[in-house]
This record gives structure tokens, sequence and C-alpha cells, in this order.
């Protein structure tokens, strides 16, 4: 389902270029979850934000279905994030002036996918029943990423990016948040890469690939 | 469309949120768009009296034949000129006193009124029969019936004695203006046979050349597109939208450090509505729009304001336009569509461009970008240099203008610039003396102070400016409205010579009066004047009477003189000159003017030159006795007398009762005076009120600006806190520190306004009103100003001080927990 080819990404820091990516290959199918390790600056985050179209690659393949991302233009790479990937960030990013039920159903309506049963039926999941008339500023930073992934996760996406979505949480809350996370994911069908520090939370997954001086090692 | 509408709710949700903010941009763009729409509104009003005045049957704006070097000239030449085919119609103007009230007398001849004379109103077939068969009727608009206090059908006297047909009002007329049949007018003006302009309608045909019919008997004047007193009351009305400007800008500074911490709040909504797949240009779109509908829903709520701010200072402004141009402007409002349209528009142009950089942030903003809630603040440090740069470059403008310009316009352009690189090189000003005082600073707390309020001065300056051109306008206009009061008030002192001043009926009543005080005791001088008009070189010029009397020659406010000049003016052939109509002529003490009287051209010596404040027209001041030689139709019917202080009262009650004379027809000094500085109060009203209105935006900018700041300030408030500062303590010390930039700001603002005024006095009005007023300092108006911006500081200051100083301990311990 997700294919990358030869990826390459350079930054330019203090006038130096800093080479993140060095030719990543990797394939992810559908539904299978994938725990990306590394250690800081090894290229994780671009990685994902390259696949996920939040930044343009210098060089190499990534094909999403039949889709290759990098050969599409800003819109069209904001219309694939809308439609089929969901994105899921440490700091939640949840939108503080809207409510949690607000904030849960926004991305699928803005995908004209709202599908009122399958919202209920996260909401459920995830146990934000209590919570939905409430501000993210109300609720436990755990509380705000069951938000996020529900978030993500209510357009049904083809693929769920998660960057560091429990670094953020206690160790306890970090395991039930990813559980949760897992369920879903099994539940949609959808293909799942997260970014983590934890190898403990690495080993729940079904493969683990670590990312070293911006190759796959 | 449903998408861009759930982005729009998203971005919307953030006002909800932050409802301060959301009330600081509404009032940014309401008070921007109330004070430049209450002004446009109030010189759209003005203008469209001007076009009235100048259309009625024919003003400027048609072309006309006149007499090259004669008020007048016979009506024999407009027969003469039909019969050679010229589409010409006779005027003759001139000025009657009814009830001791001056107006202008127009005698028409309906039937060959070309019908494309402007937009004069006219005569319907049943109204011409009416106005021309006897007796006849006075046309006259409704406020004048109301100035004359008459009815309609009464047929009142001039002061010749010759009763006027029945007076009816013609609504479209322009105020103080009575028009007649010419026969009439001919009859009550005592000028038989007599034309003053000929009014030129469409030719059907081409007629015969003009010199082959009436010779240099008449010349042609071309119509012009601004009227006499378009030009004239051009400064007032400049002087009105620079107010109107001012308040514009101010409200848009408010505008965009509202938008400005908007956008960098709402940038985390910004990347997450993009992380979730909404394009750029659907993103960017939506913040124009929903930037247009705020502007739209302010800017109506602004014209509302706007259009009671204009209806408010409505009554002063035509006041002030009566006083200074004798101008007549209905006192009740009436707006066009294009008013409505435009505020709509100057509210939504303004919007856009006060929050065009934000815009352009959030266009270029690349996705991952992170918020930076103060960075932009601190960002605009940066900015210091090229903006102190750019004052430098305003200032050399301003003299270069100040040098070389010779217009009004580049009188108001110095000004402009003067205002504009103050305002730009504030800032920098502030930061050396922040700087200054951390350099001297003793104590932690102390450094802390001054740095911290470098720190802030970034989030501030937008509204600091606002606040120096507000109060450098209060100064300067103060400063210039005090010079003018005290000028004013000692010219009075001259002016008025006589104890008691008689304005009689007609001439027979006058003649009478004057026998009846010759047997009164206590009268020690009666002193005649007399007004008569003419036109000098293409201007209206008054003619003024004056007796020769000792009290002229000790108090007549004489700018310039020639030796024995008093004596000169006695034989009749020597005139004293205003000191406008000498700028406006270029005629100085030495000098010969050509004056046509009735008799022929009447050759005056210039033996001096007088101020003449608050007059619009040009004068010439001569002796009473050479005027009615030369213009025999002069009313009589002015009087002054010299009398001891305690009989004034007896005298007037004599007079009162001998003549049925009323209040408005004899007076003592003192009232004419105390009347004289009401009217005076009332012209300077309306700038009162727009300094009280800058001033107070001013004010709000300050207060939103603070606002804005305190949401942010906390993680720099809650460290100090953390370590054993006290909230009131803090609060104190936020408090010291507004007032501290304040206070700067307001000392700078005390100079600049003190240029301001000087260009007001030397340059402005000069070049406006004719006259120069000597400059003056009032130090006790400069404390009482300064002492109302710290006022209008501290107000502003203490609602969020307050709110700090209650602050529950949870808020700032949230700073601590990363959770804000």
């Amino acid at each position: 389902m997700l294919s990358i080819r030869n990826l390459s990404k350079t930054f330019t820091s203090a006038g130096e270029p800093v080479h993140v990516l060095r030719g990543v290959d990797l394939d992810l199918a559908a539904g299978e979850r994938v725990a990306l390790t590394g250690e800081s600056g090894s290229g994780k985050s671009t990685l994902l934000h390259l696949i996920a179209g939040l930044d343009a690659a210098d060089a190499g393949s990534i094909r999403l279905g039949d889709t290759e991302i990098t050969e599409l233009a800003d819109a069209d790479r904001a219309e694939l994030r809308r439609d089929r990937i969901g994105l899921v960030f440490q700091q939640f990013n949840l939108i503080p002036s809207l409510s949690i039920a607000d904030n849960l159903a926004f991305q699928a309506r803005i995908a004209g996918r709202h599908d009122v049963a399958w919202t209920r039926e996260l909401v459920e999941r995830l146990g934000l029943g209590g919570l939905l008339k409430r501000y993210p500023e109300q609720i436990s930073g755990g509380q705000q990423q069951r938000v996020a992934i529900g978030r993500a996760l209510a357009t049904k996406p083809s693929l769920l990016l998660a960057d560091e979505p429990t670094g953020n949480l206690d160790e306890a809350t970090a395991d039930d948040v990813l559980a949760l996370t897992r369920d879903l994911v099994a539940r949609t069908g959808c293909g799942f890469l997260m970014v983590t520090h934890s190898l403990h939370l690495a080993g729940t997954l079904d493969r683990h690939i670590v990312l070293h001086a911006g190759r796959i090692a | 469309m449903r998408r861009a509408l759930w982005v729009l709710a998203v971005l919307l949700s953030h006002w909800r949120r932050h409802r301060m903010q959301f009330a600081t941009l509404l009032i940014g763009l309401i008070a921007a768009t109330a004070l430049w729409s209450g002004v446009q509104a109030i010189n759209q009003q003005a203008r469209s009296a001007y076009d009235r005045a100048a259309a009625t049957f024919g003003g400027v704006r048609t072309a006309t034949l006149v007499a090259p070097d004669a008020a007048t000239f016979s009506q024999g030449l407009f027969v003469k000129l039909r019969r050679a085919g010229w589409p010409v119609s006779p005027v003759l103007e001139g000025r009657v006193q009814i009830n001791g009230r001056s107006m202008r007398l127009l005698g028409i001849e309906p039937v060959t009124l070309p019908p494309d004379v402007g937009n004069a109103p006219r005569l319907g077939a049943a109204d011409l029969s009416n106005f021309v068969a006897a007796p006849g009727q006075t046309l006259v608009a409704r406020e004048t019936l109301g100035d004359l206090r008459e009815s309609e059908g009464a047929t009142p006297s001039i002061s010749s004695g010759a009763k006027l047909p029945p007076l009816h009002v013609l609504p479209q007329l322009v105020p103080d203006v009575l028009v007649v049949d010419i026969g009439v007018a001919q009859r009550v003006l005592n000028k038989p046979d007599q034309v003053s302009r000929l009014l030129i309608g469409k030719a059907k045909s081409k007629p015969a050349s003009l010199q082959s019919v009436v010779g240099d008997q008449l010349q042609l004047m071309e119509p012009t597109a601004e009227t006499e007193l378009e030009r004239l009351t051009d400064s007032f009305h400049l002087n009105l939208t620079a107010f109107g400007l001012l308040s514009f800008f101010v409200g848009l500074f408010i505008v965009n450090s509202a938008v400005g911490l908007a956008f960098e709040q709402r940038l985390p909504m910004l990347r997450t509505l993009r992380a979730c797949g909404v394009s750029a240009r659907l993103v960017n779109s939506v913040l124009v729009i929903e930037l247009v509908a705020l502007a739209l829903v302010a800017g109506l709520i602004g014209l509302v304001c706007g259009y009671v701010i204009a209806a408010a200072l409505l009554p002063d402004v035509a006041a002030s336009l009566r006083g200074l141009y004798g101008a007549q402007i209905p006192g009740q409002l009436s707006l066009r569509p294009e008013w409505w349209l435009a505020g709509i528009g100057i509210s939504v142009a303004g919007a856009l461009v006060a929050a065009a950089t934000s815009l352009i942030k959030a266009i270029r903003m690349p996705v991952l970008a992170t918020a930076q809630p103060r960075a932009w603040q601190q960002r605009q440090r940066r900015w210091l240099v090229l903006q102190s740069c750019a004052a430098c470059a305003v200032f050399a403008a301003a003299l270069l203008l100040l040098y070389e310009g010779q217009s009004l316009i580049s009188g108001f352009g110095v000004l402009a610039a003067l205002m504009l690189g103050a305002a730009l090189i504030l800032p920098a000003f502030l930061e050396i003396l922040l700087l200054v005082g951390q350099r001297l600073a003793r104590g932690p707390l102390a450094l802390w102070f001054w740095a911290d309020s470098r720190q802030q001065l970034s989030g501030l300056s937008l509204a600091l400016m606002a606040l120096l051109l507000a109060l450098a306008v209060n100064v300067g206009v103060s400063t210039m409205v005090e010079t003018f009061s005290r000028t004013f008030v000692g010219w009075l002192d001259g002016r008025l010579a006589a104890d008691v001043y008689i304005s009689a009926a007609d001439n027979a009543q006058g003649a009478a009066i004057r026998n009846w005080l010759k047997d009164r005791p206590e009268v020690q001088a009666i002193l005649s004047g007399g007004r008569a008009e003419t036109r000098v070189q293409g201007q209206p010029v008054e003619l003024l009477g004056l007796p020769d009397h000792p009290l002229y020659r000790e108090r007549w406010p004489l700018l310039e003189t020639a030796p024995r000049a008093w004596t000169q003016l006695v034989p009749g052939n020597a005139a004293f000159i205003s000191e406008q109509l000498s700028r406006r002529l270029n005629v100085r003490v030495g000098d010969v003017i050509e004056v046509p009287a009735p008799g022929g051209t009447w050759e005056l010596d210039i033996v001096g030159i007088y101020a003449d404040y608050g007059n619009p027209k040009g004068q010439l001041a001569v002796n009473i006795a050479a005027l009615i030689r030369q213009f025999p139709q002069t009313p009589q019917t002015r009087i002054g007398l010299i009398v001891p202080r305690d009989k004034i009262a007896g005298l007037i009650a004599a007079l009162q009762k001998q003549f049925a004379l009323d209040d408005r027809a004899v007076a003592d000094q003192a009232t004419v005076k105390a009347e004289s500085i009401r009217i005076f109060n009332r012209t300077f009203a309306v700038t009162s009120a727009l300094n009280a209105f800058t001033l107070g935006v001013a004010g709000i900018a300050l207060l939103t600006s603070l606002l804005t700041l305190a949401n942010s300030r906390l993680p720099q408030l809650a460290p100090l806190w953390a370590i054993g500062i006290t909230r009131p303590r803090l609060a104190a010390i936020e408090l010291t520190k507004t007032l501290a930039v304040a206070l700067f700001t307001s000392l700078l603002a005390v100079p600049l306004g003190l240029l301001v005024a000087w260009c007001l006095i030397v340059i402005v009005n000069v070049k406006a009103f004719g006259w120069r007023l000597p400059f003056h300092v009032f130090p006790l108006q400069l404390v009482e100003l300064v002492a109302v911006a710290l006022i209008a500081s501290l107000l502003a200051a203490l609602l969020p001080v307050l709110r700090l100083a209650r602050m529950q301990p949870a808020n700032l311990v949230k700073v601590f927990a990363n959770e804000r």
C-alpha cells in the first residue's frame, strides 16, 4: 500500500547542508502496523512529514496506493491528507476554540465524510462520552491524545501516521492510548506507521524498523 | 462550499474564545469608519450647499457677460445682444437690509432665463405668472423665512423704505438670498435700467461676435468648476479631513495590532487545518472572507456612529462656516447613497490594509511553521533602524515642503510629514530612553523593570504612536485656538470703539434716531457708519465707512501705517486695507487701488493695513462721508454712540421705547462683545470635539494594546511571582511601566504639538484665511494636556492591571505546568 524508494531530504542549517534522509526504502502493507525508531535527528519526523505531504522530498518516490505523492502539487497533497491519511502529533494539535465533539468530527466534516455511526463508535471506544462538550484545555493530556486519534480515524483513512503520539504521556496512559489505537487500526484495516522513542511500545506493533543516519538500518 | 463554511466556523470559533480581542478588532474598525465617515458626511453636506449656492440662477458655473470696470451696466446692452441672437438673460444683484439683517437680492428675468443655467430652481408656468404679474413674488429658502422672522405672504420693507413683493418659499433656493423680478430689483435697489450681468444660455445658431455688438463694454466670464466659496472653504474641509484621516489611521493601528496577535495565536490552528487536509488556498480565502465579513459588520455600525457624530457636529460646523466664510449650510443632515457605499468601502479597504502583513504571512506560511506568539513583536525591533531612517527622510521632505511649497496643500503636507516622521521615530526614541534607564538601574528589580519595558515596547509602539499623534494634534490645535482667542478678544476691544450700537430699520428711521440723539445730554458723540459692496480685481470687496473720531485713532487695530494715516483718510482719497485683502491682492502700504464706484473709478491710496479676523470678505476702510459721496445708495442705518458707562442702560431703554427697537437693533458694547465671543467659541467647538474624539480613540488604542499584551505577559510575570513578588506589587510595577512610557511619549508630543501650532499659525492660517496671528505658548494648557494624556493612559492601564492584581494563583502556576 505504501511504497517508498530512495527518498532523500536535505536541510540547510547555519549555511551548512544537513542530509536528513539519504535514500530511504520502505514498504508498508494494508493493515500492517509498523514502529519507526531512531536517535534524535535521525530523520524520523521528516520521513513522516514527507509521507503526509507536509513537506516536499528532494529525490525519490513515495507511492500511496496508486498515487505518487512526490509529484503532487500542494493543493493535491492537502486533498490526500484530508481523504486518505490520518495524522497524530505529539502535541495533540487540537483546535482550542472547538469543543471535543467538534474537534473529533472536524476532519471528517472537512472531507465531507462525516459518518455519525462511526463517530459514535469512536467516542465509545475512546471513552470520550462524558467529554464531548468540553474544550481541549479542560481535559487531560491522555484524553486530548485520544481525541486527536479519533479525529485522525474519523475519515477511515488508508494510512494513519503518528509522530511520537505518546511522547507527552505517562507510561500507563501511553500503553492505554496505544492499545486503543491498535484496536481501532485493526477495526478500520488501515496501515499504521508510528514514530516513537519507546522500544517497549515499538515492540507491541507488527514490525519495528530503525532509522539511522538517514537510512533504514 | 460546505468545506469553506466549516473552515470559516473554525476560524470564527477563535473569536468566541477571545472576546476581548474580537471587541478590539471591531472597536478599531468602528472607530476608524465612524470618524472618517462622520467627517465625510459633513464635507458632503457643505459641498452640496455650495453647489446649490453656485447654481442659483447661474452662479460661477454659468458663462456670463459683465462690465469690465463697473458693478452694473445699461440694460440697453441686453436688448442689443438679444436682437443679435445672443441667448442672454439679465440679472441685477445687490444687498438690502431687512429688519437689520443683510440679504443678497437677485433680480431675474424669468422669460429669457436659459433652461441650462446649472441646476437653478425653475419656475413652473403657473408660478411664472404669479412671479411676474403684480404684486409679484419674493422667492426665498425656508431657512431665510425663519431668519427674517416673517411668514409666507409677508411684504417686508428694506432699509431704504421700499417694500418687497410677498414672500414665497422655493425650497431649492440657497439661504440668505431673495429672488425677485428684475423690474422690482431695479426699483428697490434704485438702479433703473441697470444690469449686473448677463447669463448666457446655449445658442441655437452662431450669433454675431460680442465685439461687433457691444464693443468693449462687456467682457465674457467663462464658467469655472470651483466656486469662490469652495476655494475659500477648502482649508476648513481639509482640516476636517485631516482629523478624520488621523482618527482613521489611529483606528487602523488598533485593527493591525488585534489582527497581528490573532494571527499568531491562530497559527497552530491554521497548521492543524492544513494538516487535516485543508488546502492553503482555501485557508487563505476563508481568512480574507472572514476579515471582509467583519469589516462589513463593523463598517455598518461605524456608519451609523458616523451619522450620529456628523449630526451632532453639523450645527457647529455650519456656524463655523457661516462665521468664517459666510457660507450657508443647512443644519439638517441629508446623505447620499455614495456616502454609505464609500463608508463600507473604506472599512473593508482599511481592514485589508491593516491586516495585509498578517494575510501575506498566512499565504507564505509553510505548513510546518510553529507558533511564535511573541515573535511578531520581537521582529519589530529589526524595523527600528529602518523606521528611523524613514523618519529622517520624511523630516527632510517636510523641510523641502516648508521652503518650496506655496499652497495650502503644501502647508498641510508639512504638517502631515512632521507627524508621520515623529510617529516613525518614536519607538527608537523610547528605546534609547529605556536603554539609558536600564544602564543606570541599580538592583535586580529595577533592572528587570527597564529591560521588560523595552521588551514590551514593540507591542505597545503602535498605540504609543497613536497617543503621540493625538496629543500633538491636541497641543497644536489648542495652542492655535488659544492664541486666536486671546488675539481676537484684544482685537475686539480695539474694533468695538463705541459704547452703544444701533441698527435702524431704514434710512428714515436712522435720520430720526440721529436727530433725537442730538438732544440727549448723555450722548458724547454720534458715530455714523455704513457699508457698501463692490468688486476689485474680480474679488468681492466690502467698503467700510469710518467716522473721523479720536477714539478710532486710538483703538483701531492697525498692523502697518503710513505717517499721518488717519488724517490722510479724511479727504476721501485714502483707505486702510484688511490684512486678508492685502494678501489676496498683494497690496502694501503706499500702493494705489482702483475701486469701481457708481460714479466711475475711485482711486484710493493705501495708508494702513488692519487686522480683520473672522471676516470672509476682503475689506477697505474709508471715511464715511467719502463713502456716501461715492456710493450714495449706502444704507445710513448704522450708528455708534459714546456714552458714560452709567448712562448706557437708561439710554438703551429710552431708544427702545421711542423707536420700538428690539434687542437686535440696539445693544451695548458688552452685549456685542459677548455675542462675538460666543460665535467665536462656537466656531471652534467642532475643533474641540474632534480633538476629544481623536484623543479618545488613542486612549482606546492604548487600552486594547495593553489588554492584548496582558494575555501574553504571564510567562514574564509568573517567575517574579514565584520568587516572592506579590501580585499587587507586580500590578503596581506594570502600571508604573505603562505610565512611564506614556509620560515619555507625552513629553515628546509637547514640542511636536508646538511645531504643529507654529505650522498652523504661520503657514496654514495665512494661506487659508489671509491673516497671521502672533505665536504664543501657554504652559498651563500644556501641563493640562499632558495630565489628560496620563489620565487616559492610567485608565487604559487600569483594567489589565486590576486583572493581574486579582489573578488566581492557579493561572500563574499553569505557566510552569506548560499548559498555556
